[in-house]
């Protein structure tokens, strides 16, 4: 089946996560909490045509971030992410 | 080309978001990559226009000298080349409005003097729709290490005698830098088109690690 | 003076009768494709929906049953909490008042859930009395993939995000249990007209 056309990467969302995280973070890197495969943002598959930002593993479809923004506000989850690499803001 | 006064040098494969709100307040907003080389002042996009977009026809026939447009960026820093000396060799395979990003890669590369060899496989439907045409014959003509290959997949001019399919394992084993040379790839275009040359590339023995990838969306992004 | 692009309209539709439109909404020509992940491809020998959680026993369907069930035909207006709206689109499917005729629970609340891993959670009542349906055709024709075909849940009345594509079964709870969007930032009931978006509208 091919890919979605809707089915993007990272670099969709770098604006964004951008704006969050006060950081560059295409070139960060995050280990899936499910098959702890380590990929760039850059590189995860995106889902942005949806009421969020949907992030998942390349190699297992976990999702890795959910974002919502509204009203002010913007939520953020991670817990699908073992862990988020970025490099130091202070290097 | 947009005039974008304190722009911070940007780095060859950014995009930035551009957004428009009317007067009654909807918004809509897309991403393009910026084409011009860092090396440039000026932020140069370029916009394919869809006949049934949303922001393309308003970029493209309304939008004129003197207007203002909102930004945000420049973004990325998986997506991105620079020029130094250690580079190895740089192959770029775009899929139509793919070649936007690369082309700015190609610019930087003239423009920082580097001799860091690069290829670029360039698909394209037809020869009207190879963008920056006449440039890309012109840098491949320099003899300074540029090579540009096209291929155009639905019709092709009389007496051409370049490539005429969809890119498949054949052109990139033909195209690409041999793996022992352990090329730095850089693939951009539609996902379906994204998905097919990096897998096809990592099938032929490049390290996946050493292929970055850009997904546009249907509309461009 | 917030910035303003000139020139710049977008492509909305003129609603006719601005009336049937929800507050902060606007017209679309098209049906736009939303997803948080890819498309589902279950094949339909394998596809069944399940009643399940404080029922006892459990009810399920397959394809071939689900299809034997009485369904209809009904035209509404749908809202999607991105903002856009369409009026008068046709859907065919089963009432859920049908799937659960017979039913005796204490449960007040339902997760509905999808393949692919999608939830959203409602109130019990909200898919009972003609208001909720499992659709199998829009405008006539089998549902697309990309629009949650074989069968999604239909809400009309409420944004459509709870809605939810490539339905698989409802989980009938005695808590709420907020779904997939509910747990992250959208509102828990997400009543178009009360402009229910995100948390604490």
């Amino acid at each position: 089946m091919p890919p979605s056309e809707l089915l993007l990467d990272g670099n969709a969302i770098g604006g964004l996560l951008r704006e969050i995280f006060a950081v560059e973070m295409t070139s960060a890197s995050s280990t899936c909490g499910g098959c702890g495969a380590v990929h760039a943002i850059g590189r995860l598959d995106v889902y942005a045509n949806a009421p969020g930002v949907v992030a998942r593993c390349p190699a297992c479809g976990q999702v890795l971030m959910r974002i919502v923004r509204g009203r002010g506000r913007v939520w953020l989850d991670l817990a699908g992410m073992r862990c988020l690499q970025i490099a130091d803001p202070d290097t | 080309m947009l005039h974008v006064p304190g722009w911070p040098r940007h780095r060859a494969g950014q995009h930035v978001d551009v957004r428009l709100t009317s007067e009654d307040g909807y918004r809509a907003q897309r991403s393009y990559s910026i084409a011009s080389a860092p090396e440039e002042r000026r932020v140069a996009l370029t916009v394919e226009r869809l006949d049934d977009g949303e922001v393309s026809p308003y970029l493209t026939d309304e939008v004129t000298l003197g207007d203002r447009l909102e930004l945000r960026g420049p973004i990325g820093g998986y997506f991105v080349w620079e020029a130094n000396q250690a580079s190895p060799p740089l192959l770029l395979v775009g899929g139509g409005s793919g070649v936007v990003p690369l082309m700015a890669m190609i610019r930087h590369r003239r423009a920082s003097g580097s001799r860091v060899p690069a290829r670029l496989l360039y698909s394209a439907r037809s020869v009207d729709d190879v963008i920056y045409r006449q440039e890309l014959e012109r840098l491949a003509a320099l003899g300074d290490g540029m090579t540009v290959y096209l291929t155009l997949t639905r019709a092709q001019p009389a007496g051409w005698r370049g490539f005429a399919r969809r890119v498949d394992q054949e052109m990139l084993h033909e195209v690409a830098w041999p793996v022992q040379e352990s090329p730095l790839t850089f693939v951009c275009g539609p996902t379906a088109f994204v998905e097919a040359a990096a897998g096809t590339l990592v099938e032929l023995g490049y390290d996946a690690g050493s292929i970055r990838t850009e997904r546009f969306g249907p509309t461009g992004r | 003076m917030a910035f303003v692009s000139r020139g710049f309209k977008g492509r909305r539709e003129r609603a006719e009768d601005a009336s049937r439109l929800p507050p902060g909404q606007h017209l679309v020509r098209d049906f736009p494709v939303l997803s948080a992940g890819p498309t589902p491809h279950t094949p339909l020998a394998e596809w069944s929906f399940t009643i399940t959680g404080e029922v006892e026993p459990e009810r399920r369907w397959t394809w071939e049953e689900f299809r034997r069930l009485p369904s209809q035909t009904v035209t509404r207006d749908i809202h999607c909490v991105t903002g856009w709206s369409r009026l008068d689109t046709s859907w065919t499917g089963v009432s859920v008042d049908v799937l659960m005729e017979g039913v005796e629970t204490a449960a007040e609340y339902v997760l509905a859930f999808s393949d692919g891993g999608y939830t959203t959670n409602l109130p019990l009542e909200d898919l009972l009395d003609g208001r909720a349906w499992v659709a199998f055709a829009y405008g006539g024709e089998p549902l697309a993939p990309e629009h949650g075909g074989p069968a999604r849940l239909l809400v009309p009345h409420l944004y459509l995000w709870k809605s939810a594509k490539w339905v698989r079964g409802l989980s009938l709870r005695l808590d709420d249990q907020p779904g997939f969007w509910e747990s992250n930032g959208y509102h828990a009931y997400g009543d178009p007209w009360r402009e229910q978006r995100y948390w604490g509208d």
